[in-house]
């Protein structure tokens, strides 16, 4: 493997990990503050990916597309979040699993009914619909550069509310003890619903921002979430900085795995996964 | 009876972050007295008996159980080494009654880890040891209630059952008599009593008289401190006490 | 008392049984000539009663929420299809203790990396650990890699040269599951009310107490997720012969996922539920294929519908019917006297 080659495939390690940041991050959020298990996350990303298509084609502009797929998803959440969730808060793991696997299967057809079972494709919006061209016979997708950009100011944001805001008080409060949020007297409520869409608009927008670059296929939220899961239990549950480095090594693993040992790939990330449970039970930044 | 403590910390300290929960106490119980363990809410009494039983770890220091430390080893060993203890909150299996929440804590200690298979002899036994302890803390006719549906403070009176069931050396107890009315909390101060003659007891306190009335010993946390320790009648009389602790009750009274 | 339950669970599953082991009398004349069709759905719906029953275990019994039982029904499926003589019938005599042994060791070493997780993390990693299997499985080339493996046999159960079950015969491998399934009720039936039972009912409760009183508790969840990973993959081996191969989407998490839904439907934590469950769950996927292509919208508003309204499943509402809910003032009275709410005193885990 040539140093070309390798930077090559280091950046779209990079750049997958920091998609399933964004993912990763509402996951252990809404677990971290909310208590909640939620299975049709995966769901979210792919219908943010189908909104974006849609859109698109009507529309005719990828990026007017995102600014009318962004509030529908956020709405998407608010919905599911006050219609389902507002009973379970107080109830065991399990019936959250069941409810939220519910809701996938839901999701999954309501999907097929609306779009079929097609695999559809976005176009790499202008201008970034471009490459680098990096040695005379290796070019990189400008696009890639741009969301790799997106994430990482995302991710920015993110870690300034955390750090410097109120709401990040009781957010990094509520990872630590949950009962501690509700002694404080914040509106538990509000500040759930909060989260959640926050959490929902962020897997959805990864979606949408991934469009272009992925194949936009049923059931497409599935294999995303499940390595969401490792990338969460990796990192350690509630933890930003653990979705966050999680999400790196994961990106990394799995590029470099399918490169570097073919056979193996699918594998890879899991087997990382059995080692960090075996070393450390909580996660890495638990 | 010799002398010699059952149980000794050395320098124990606890940190919590910035926080500073226990910080260096020393402290030891003799065999056969009953050691209370005094002071204001948030001076660090749950946490030194968090640290005794183990179910945390110290920041420094250490704790000495018969002499040897306990450091490192599990919540479950340092049970079958003889400490046990119950909990602050009410703490009992509600699905089951109240014979076999005493079977369960009895049968660990009357066999191997995975000794629940086996011989109707040895089931007797776990049995009769059961209800001897249901004997001793008068809930022999609640044998075959579902705990769930007994009155808390015969639920604090089985949890009171199920440390005696493990056969321990010393117990550690918190707040054995919280949330109770007066009548309960002398049911269970007599049956404490009862209790000095075959068990060392520690013992987490808010009710004054029920602890002036129990202990042979006393000691006063503050902030994390050890402010004073002796005899009953020494803590009764001292000036230090008074001023901190019982001063500050004075107050809070009169206010 | 725990796990004992009125007369009518007895009196309705003794009656369902029967009904369901005389099928071959009167489905003929209620099915007419799809009765083949329906003997082999009924012999599906036996065979996962004694998958969603050995989730059961897990999940209504210790409290461990998994989401990756489908690997050990996988697992079962595998090892027939793998050990299998290409064009000659395998010996049941060696082909169970097979599968028992290779669903044991790999139960408990994945049991001995999951079982140090707690709560949502076992949830999770058990996802994981399914999920890394399906891939295993699905891209290698002894496995048959996404198509899977066909068993041309079901293996024979002979005593020297004498055949004492045809299980190739359709009746016969029903009857043959049927057993199976009362042979694996009555097993779980005896463990439960066992003391080895018991400590698992004081884990589900409040595992830390447990280790306070000095139990190991990870030893006996271990040897809990060991059982219940053996019993899913005698089931997935029974599934293996019925369908005659053995597939990836055996051990997807879909399948997981499936049959933690006929769990929740039939009353976990009950033993008897979960066989109801997976009959519950198998008629009403039957239904809902027949009205719509769209079926999977039906199923899931169905699972959300029995989480939000029947927690307690099928099995609630026989122990407990809604118009005989037994009024208790005494326990009413003295909840109003505890201190501490009732649903709190559970609440005290790490």
């Amino acid at each position: 493997m040539d140093l070309a080659f390798f930077g090559v495939q280091l950046l779209n390690g990079l750049q997958y990990g920091l998609l399933l940041f964004l993912i990763a991050s509402g996951l252990t959020l809404i677990f971290g503050i909310m208590g909640i298990i939620n299975l049709a996350h995966g769901a979210m990303y792919m219908i943010g990916a189908y909104l974006v298509y849609d859109l698109n084609l009507r529309l005719g502009n990828f990026w007017l597309a995102i600014v009318v797929a962004v509030p529908i998803a956020v709405a998407l959440g608010l919905i599911i979040e006050r219609l389902f969730l507002d009973t379970l808060y107080k109830r065991d793991h399990l019936y959250q699993v069941l409810l939220t696997f519910g809701l996938i299967l839901v999701i999954n057809e309501v999907q097929r009914i609306i779009w079929g079972g097609d695999v559809h494709s976005v176009a790499v919006p202008s201008p970034f619909d471009t490459s680098l061209q990096l040695t005379s016979n290796l070019q990189y997708s400008v696009y890639r550069l741009f969301l790799m950009g997106v994430c990482l100011a995302l991710a920015a944001v993110i870690y300034w509310v955390i750090r410097h805001t109120r709401l990040g008080i009781i957010i990094r409060a509520g990872a630590v003890d949950r009962d501690m949020v509700e002694g404080l007297g914040i509106n538990v409520r509000t500040l759930f619903t909060l989260i959640f869409s926050a959490g929902v608009a962020l897997t959805a927008f990864a979606g949408m921002i991934a469009a272009p670059l992925s194949t936009i296929a049923p059931g497409m939220g599935d294999s995303i979430l499940i390595t969401c899961f490792v990338v969460v239990v990796i990192g350690g549950i509630g933890s930003i900085k653990g979705a966050f480095w999680g999400a790196i090594l994961i990106g990394m693993a799995e590029t470099f795995g399918s490169v570097l040992i073919p056979s193996l790939a699918s594998m890879v990330i899991y087997l990382i996964m059995a080692a960090v449970l075996l070393v450390k039970p909580r996660g890495l930044f638990a | 009876m010799s002398n010699e403590p059952i149980l000794a910390t050395h320098g124990l300290i606890r940190r919590f972050g910035g926080l500073v929960a226990v910080s260096d106490v020393d402290f030891d119980v003799r065999p056969g007295e009953i050691h209370a363990i005094l002071g204001p809410n948030g001076a660090g009494k749950s946490t030194l008996i968090n640290l005794l039983s183990g179910e945390i770890p110290p920041s420094e220091g250490q704790v000495l159980f018969h002499g040897k430390p306990i450091q490192g080893k599990s919540v479950r060993q340092i049970a079958r080494m003889g400490i046990g203890r119950s909990h602050q909150k009410t703490n009992i299996f509600p699905r089951l009654n109240c014979l076999q929440n005493c079977e369960l804590a009895s049968r660990i200690h009357m066999g191997g880890v995975f000794g629940s298979w086996r011989s109707r002899q040895r089931a007797r036994k776990v049995s009769e040891r059961a209800l001897e302890v249901l004997e001793t803390c008068h809930l022999v006719h609640r044998a075959y209630t579902p705990a769930a549906d007994m009155s808390y403070g015969e639920q604090r009176q089985l949890q009171i059952a199920m440390v005696l069931a493990t056969a321990p050396t010393l117990m550690l107890l918190d707040e054995p008599m919280a949330g109770m009315g007066r009548e309960e909390t002398w049911q269970v101060t007599e049956l404490l009593k009862s209790l000095t003659d075959r068990y060392t007891l520690v013992l987490i306190e808010h009710d004054m008289d029920s602890v002036f009335c129990l202990a042979d010993r006393i000691t006063v946390m503050v902030d994390g401190c050890v402010l004073e320790s002796g005899t009953t009648d020494q803590i009764r009389t001292s000036e230090k006490v008074r001023e901190v602790y019982l001063g500050r009750h004075h107050e809070e009274a009169t206010a | 008392m725990l796990h004992r339950y009125p007369r009518r669970v007895a009196i309705i599953m003794l009656a369902l049984t029967l009904c369901v082991a005389v099928f071959p009398l009167w489905g003929p004349a209620v099915f007419g000539d799809q009765v083949d069709f329906i003997q082999e759905k009924l012999t599906l719906m036996v065979i996962l009663a004694l998958f969603t029953m050995s989730l059961d275990l897990l999940v209504g019994i210790v409290g461990l929420v998994s989401l990756g039982h489908a690997l050990f029904f996988g697992v079962g499926a595998y090892t027939l299809a793998l050990a299998s003589p290409e064009y000659s019938a395998a010996s049941l005599w060696w082909m169970l203790p097979l599968v028992i042994a290779v669903a044991a060791i790999t139960a408990f070493v994945v049991g001995l990396l999951v079982i140090r997780t707690k709560g949502i993390f076992f949830i999770m990693s058990t996802l994981a650990f399914g999920q890394m299997f399906f891939y295993l499985i699905s891209t290698s080339q002894f496995a048959g890699g996404t198509d899977g493996l066909f068993i041309m046999f079901r293996p024979s159960v002979t005593f020297g040269e004498t055949t004492l079950l045809d299980l190739s015969n359709s009746q016969t491998f029903f009857y043959f599951c049927l057993g199976l399934l009362i042979v694996g009720y009555l097993f779980m039936r005896w463990l439960t009310r066992s003391y080895f039972g018991q400590v698992l009912d004081g884990i589900h409760d409040n595992e830390h107490r447990m280790q306070a009183l000095g139990y190991a508790t990870s030893g006996y969840k271990l040897v809990a997720f060991v059982i219940a990973g053996v019993l899913a993959a005698i089931a997935g081996m029974l599934a293996a012969m019925q369908y005659g191969f053995a597939n990836p989407v055996q051990l997807g998490w879909h399948t997981s996922g499936e049959v933690l839904m006929m769990l929740i439907l039939g009353g976990m934590g009950t033993i008897f539920g979960p066989i109801l469950g997976a009959f519950a769950y198998e008629i009403l996927l039957y239904v809902y294929e027949h009205l719509t292509v769209h079926w999977p919208i039906l199923m899931g508003l169905t699972i959300i519908a029995s989480v939000l309204v029947l927690p307690r499943g099928i099995a609630g509402l026989i122990i407990a019917p809604p118009w005989n809910r037994k009024k208790t003032p005494v326990a009413k009275e003295q909840a109003a006297e505890s201190v501490i709410p009732p649903n709190s005193i559970q609440r005290n885990e790490g």
